[in-house]
């Protein structure tokens, strides 16, 4: 599993450098998601762009990602692909995260609150 | 007349995605439409993913077999194994589960059942001394016209 991570006005920004994250690297992605969040800033947002393919296992592990960044701290996902946008409101995960086209959707929805 | 094809692979996580994916490669060849075929393959991933994870789990991996039907509106994907049965006989319901709780409360499964519930118009399951065959159906209202 590879991701990139930058911090810029305040917020992470993770890439998840995949095409899917599916029931064979599920576990691989929550690890690396606990490292790479580790002590970061109050809101990360998760880039998705590269993504085409999510299963449910995926799914969890992205609840598990923003679980595990604990209170006070939020996950945001940007640039959802046709079939991942499909998975979260299927899922109705679509309410439990705030969801961007794009990533400086997500960025100027930033500035924006601050 | 139905239109059939079958495909097999081994029930690994990563033999199953290739092998979803020659499925998926040849239902679009056949004309299924293309927001259609990415449903099918939510549902179809959901569906061996249970078999790889539960159908075989403590027991020698056995084979995955797919085997697609299209008729001009609708299309059913049955998926068989030779693993162990499903707990009392039963699918799983699907059901929703509640999402307006606390975040260290959210659920990190059960969504597999919901996603092929919400994408399926019916599933019929059946066991038999051989294994399980579970079998999906589609609606196709708008079938693509077959590529030349």
């Amino acid at each position: 599993m590879s991701l990139t991570s930058t911090t810029a006005d305040g917020t992470q920004i993770v890439t998840v450098n995949a095409e899917r994250i599916d029931a064979a690297m599920a576990i691989q992605f929550k690890e690396d998601m606990r490292a790479t969040t580790e002590n970061g800033p109050e809101r990360v947002i998760l880039d998705l762009s590269e993504v085409k393919f999510i299963d449910s296992s995926g799914l969890g592990a992205i609840v598990a990602a923003m679980k595990q960044l604990g209170q006070g701290r939020k996950l945001d996902l940007a640039g959802l692909t046709p079939m991942v946008d499909k998975v979260f409101r299927l899922t109705r995960m679509d309410t439990v995260f705030d969801l961007y086209a794009s990533l400086p959707d997500a960025q100027s929805a930033n500035r924006l609150n601050s | 007349m139905a239109e059939t094809f079958t495909c097999s692979f081994t029930a690994t996580e990563l033999d199953a995605r290739s092998g979803i994916q020659t499925v998926l490669d040849r239902l679009r060849a056949m004309g299924v439409p293309e927001a259609r075929a990415d449903e099918v393959q939510i549902a179809l991933t959901e569906a061996v993913n249970n078999v790889v994870e539960h159908a075989y789990a403590g027991m020698a991996v056995g084979d995955v077999n797919i085997d697609c039907s299209l008729d001009t509106d609708h299309l059913w994907v049955s998926i068989g194994d030779s693993g162990v049965p499903f707990k009392n006989n039963e699918l799983p319901s699907g059901a929703r589960q509640d999402l307006t709780v606390a975040t260290e409360d959210l659920p990190e499964g059960g969504f597999g059942w919901l996603l092929i519930r919400e994408l399926t118009s019916d599933v019929q399951y059946e066991r038999s001394d051989s294994g399980n065959n579970l079998a999906l159906r589609f609606e196709l209202q708008a079938r693509n016209a077959k590529p030349a």
